[in-house]
């Protein structure tokens, strides 16, 4: 029965193995055939590394592998073979991203593919090495297109992606995988491996605009008018939105073979028919799902709209599903400080802030959140909404269930504002 | 590595009219680096005066592949470079070509992390002993007592050993050059192609802008470099240290001209007391005792 489903449908099944968010990452890049990966180890980023080293020493993986100083010569050498003409792999989390933050601007202004996976973490001082999603954004005006995994499924499926997508002559800029440190990258989840075949006839041999060697003299990245410099950005952005079309073709095509469609940019949690959404990115999001469905059940009508999507921005779909809403909710995992949370911002002038609208900051610097946490910020936010009818808050900061509004913005909690000051005062009393 | 003069390439690499500043070593040491490896040159160019020289995009000032790449991965981008086009059967020389700042001071870890896993290419420091395209700042390659624009009363610090450096990384190859003995450095650079691994060459360029002297002087003071014994010729092969002339004439003090005609000629020493001399002539001089005590040791002196 099984097999003349999938004759029907086209659908190959692979094989489902239980293997952790950054196994899923190094199985997708054996399976892209990438031939070079520079990396440098970092928690959470280091079993990435690790597996594509095993595959590889085993001769499961025909690749060389440099073992760089720093991930700044990380991303170079990835840049460097890429240029070359080979498909090439790296990846970090936190401080090696950020210290790799010049080469990413240089690759992307080359308009060369290369896919690096970051493995979500905060960003010191002081030390953390647990989920936050400072680092990943922290990419996001650098010309990368920057997708974000909801499970270790889909960690491998966007890798296999990103690769035809910024290969993809419309496109050639780089591309980021996102996952959750620990929450995906060091958690075993069933995933279906594509075979072999089907990937291959998924992604296309390499494609890039130009490759630096012997015989063809041509300088890449040497001074250029600032006028041409200009028009380049501007090609650039042009690209970035030409995206979408991309993304959308090769996620159609990548659901025919595998039944796991990604032609869309967001995916759409019961949201259509919803008074009030949730709306955030990454691995939590699947809280807000189960949370969707608690609150539905205490006659509160919840959606969850998740952005798979950072760059290129999925502007049409958010105001399809949000601007009608009673209020969006999102849920940002990093602030920028004396403001608000980066996913707020970007979704609230996507929705010109047209409905109600609160920025939750929660979970910053791996503080767990889980379902329950969602809903109980749901129904705070519901309760708004009854109250004063509309709503705009850009930081409101859940922690520890309890809730502290920030400036800038009115305070319009209903229990009178605590200052972080006095719970650690009571912590401290607690203590004594 | 003998090579036949006649038999170099004729082909003009170097375009007239480029963007260099009249008497640029930099030119000068491109020209030489065309001519001894040819088509096969791909030129990897962090930043430095040569991310201007090549000019102004849509046009090139230079007739060879060039990869720029931020100022501190010269050595990175090129080992990735290297490998790619290795996995695809080229057999392209991969040459970094880059500054003292880009080698000895941001490119430093790079550099010996690529020394360390023996990649295949060869790296170029073309020394002009400061940070010359940002304004003459000083280097850790500028030698003691040299005014620059950050050290107005002269270096007080001295010229980092880099050549020793990278030679205890115990790669194959490493030399130093002067782009005014072009025979000596276009048999390195041969010599350097022909082996696999990581290769170093230290090329000394006098630059008249930031040393304060005509432009016209700039190969007649990279030879009085050398003849004065400042910058010694030599070269590591397997670990074994060999001088190459005219500097293993040099080993005998007397042979060498005197340090001032090599320092009367350049603006950056104007100020030299005659105590700053001595503390140059006596780093010199120190020099000259680390090669002869690794001579000795060899059994070559």
């Amino acid at each position: 029965m099984a097999l003349e489903a999938e004759e029907k449908t086209g659908v190959r099944r692979g094989t489902v193995i239980p293997m952790r968010g950054n196994d899923a990452v190094a199985y997708a890049v054996k399976l892209s055939r990438v031939k070079v990966v520079a990396a440098y180890p970092i928690t959470p980023q280091t079993i990435i590394v690790e597996k594509i080293d095993e595959l590889i020493s085993k001769g499961e993986m025909d690749a060389e592998m440099i073992h760089v100083e720093s991930e700044h010569s990380a991303l170079a050498a990835t840049y460097g073979a890429a240029v070359g003409g080979v498909r090439a792999f790296t990846a970090t989390s936190s401080h090696g991203l950020v210290y790799m933050y010049e080469v990413l601007w240089w690759a992307a202004g080359s308009r060369i593919p290369v896919v690096m996976a970051v493995v979500t973490r905060a960003i010191g001082a002081p030390w953390n090495i647990h989920v936050e999603h400072s680092d990943i954004l922290s990419t996001r005006d650098t010309g990368w297109l920057i997708a974000m995994a909801e499970n270790n499924q889909e960690a491998l499926d966007l890798t296999v992606m990103m690769f035809r997508v910024t290969e993809d002559p419309r496109v050639y800029l780089p591309g980021i995988v996102g996952l959750d440190g620990f929450i995906l990258s060091h958690t075993v989840e069933p995933v279906e491996v594509p075979d072999q075949e089907l990937v291959d006839e998924f992604l296309p041999p390499r494609r890039q605009p130009y490759t630096i060697e012997s015989g063809a003299p041509i300088a890449m990245g040497n001074i250029i008018p600032d006028e041409a410099f200009e028009e380049h950005r501007m090609d650039m952005h042009e690209s970035m939105r030409e995206a979408r079309r991309v993304i959308e073709e090769a996620g159609r095509e990548y659901g025919k073979l595998t039944g796991r469609d990604y032609s869309s940019l967001v995916e759409c949690y019961k949201c259509s028919d919803a008074d009030y959404l949730f709306v955030g990115i990454g691995s939590w999001m699947g809280d807000a799902k189960i949370a969707v469905d608690a609150l539905r059940e205490k006659g509160l009508r919840f959606g969850a709209l998740r952005l798979r999507w950072i760059r290129p921005f999925p502007w049409d779909e958010l105001r399809e599903y949000g601007l009608e809403k009673k209020a969006v909710i999102v849920l940002d995992r990093s602030i920028s400080f004396g403001y608000a949370g980066p996913v707020f911002l970007e979704v609230s002038s996507a929705l010109e802030a047209k409905p109600s609208m609160v920025g939750v900051l929660a979970g910053v610097g791996g503080v767990d959140v889980n379902y329950e946490d969602m809903v109980k910020i749901a129904e705070h936010v519901a309760g708004l909404v009854e109250e004063k009818g509309r709503v705009y808050v850009p930081a409101l900061w859940y922690h520890l269930g309890e809730f502290y509004p920030m400036k800038p913005g009115p305070l319009p909690t209903r229990k009178t504002p605590r200052h972080v000051n006095k719970l650690l005062e009571e912590l401290w009393s607690k203590k004594t | 590595m003998a090579f036949n003069v006649k038999a170099l390439p004729k082909k003009n690499y170097i375009m007239p009219g480029n963007a260099a500043c009249p008497g640029c070593p930099e030119n000068i040491g491109l020209k030489f680096v065309s001519m001894a490896l040819g088509e096969k040159a791909t030129l990897v160019v962090p930043a430095g005066c040569t991310s201007v020289i090549q000019g102004l995009w849509p046009r090139q000032g230079t007739s060879m592949p060039v990869l720029n790449i931020v100022f501190a991965a010269a050595a990175s981008a090129a080992s990735g470079l290297s490998r790619a086009l290795r996995i695809r059967g080229k057999d392209d020389i991969v040459v970094v070509w880059a500054g003292d700042g880009g080698t000895a001071d941001i490119g430093l870890q790079a550099l010996s992390g690529a020394a360390e896993r023996g990649e295949d290419f060869i790296y170029i420091c073309v020394d002009n002993e400061a940070y010359m395209n940002t304004g003459i700042q000083r280097s850790s390659l500028t030698p003691h007592g040299a005014w620059t624009t950050t050290t107005h009363r002269g270096n007080p610090g001295r010229k980092k050993p880099l050549p020793q450096i990278v030679a205890a990384h115990r790669v194959p190859y490493v030399a130093t050059a002067s782009i005014g003995y072009p025979w000596d450095f276009i048999s390195k650079l041969k010599k350097a192609a022909s082996i696999k691994g990581f290769k170093y060459i230290h090329l000394h360029a006098p630059c008249p802008v930031g040393w304060r002297f005509d432009p016209g002087l700039t190969v007649k003071i990279a030879q009085l470099a050398v003849e004065t014994g400042a910058w010694i010729l030599y070269e590591y092969e397997n670990g074994k240290l060999r001088l190459n002339p005219p500097s293993n004439k040099l080993v005998d003090p007397s042979k060498r001209k005197p340090l001032e005609e090599y320092i009367k000629l350049q603006g950056r020493f104007r100020h030299l007391t005659d105590k700053d001399l001595e503390e140059l002539k006596k780093e010199i001089e120190e020099n000259w005792r680390e090669i002869t005590a690794i001579l000795r040791a060899q059994g070559d002196l």
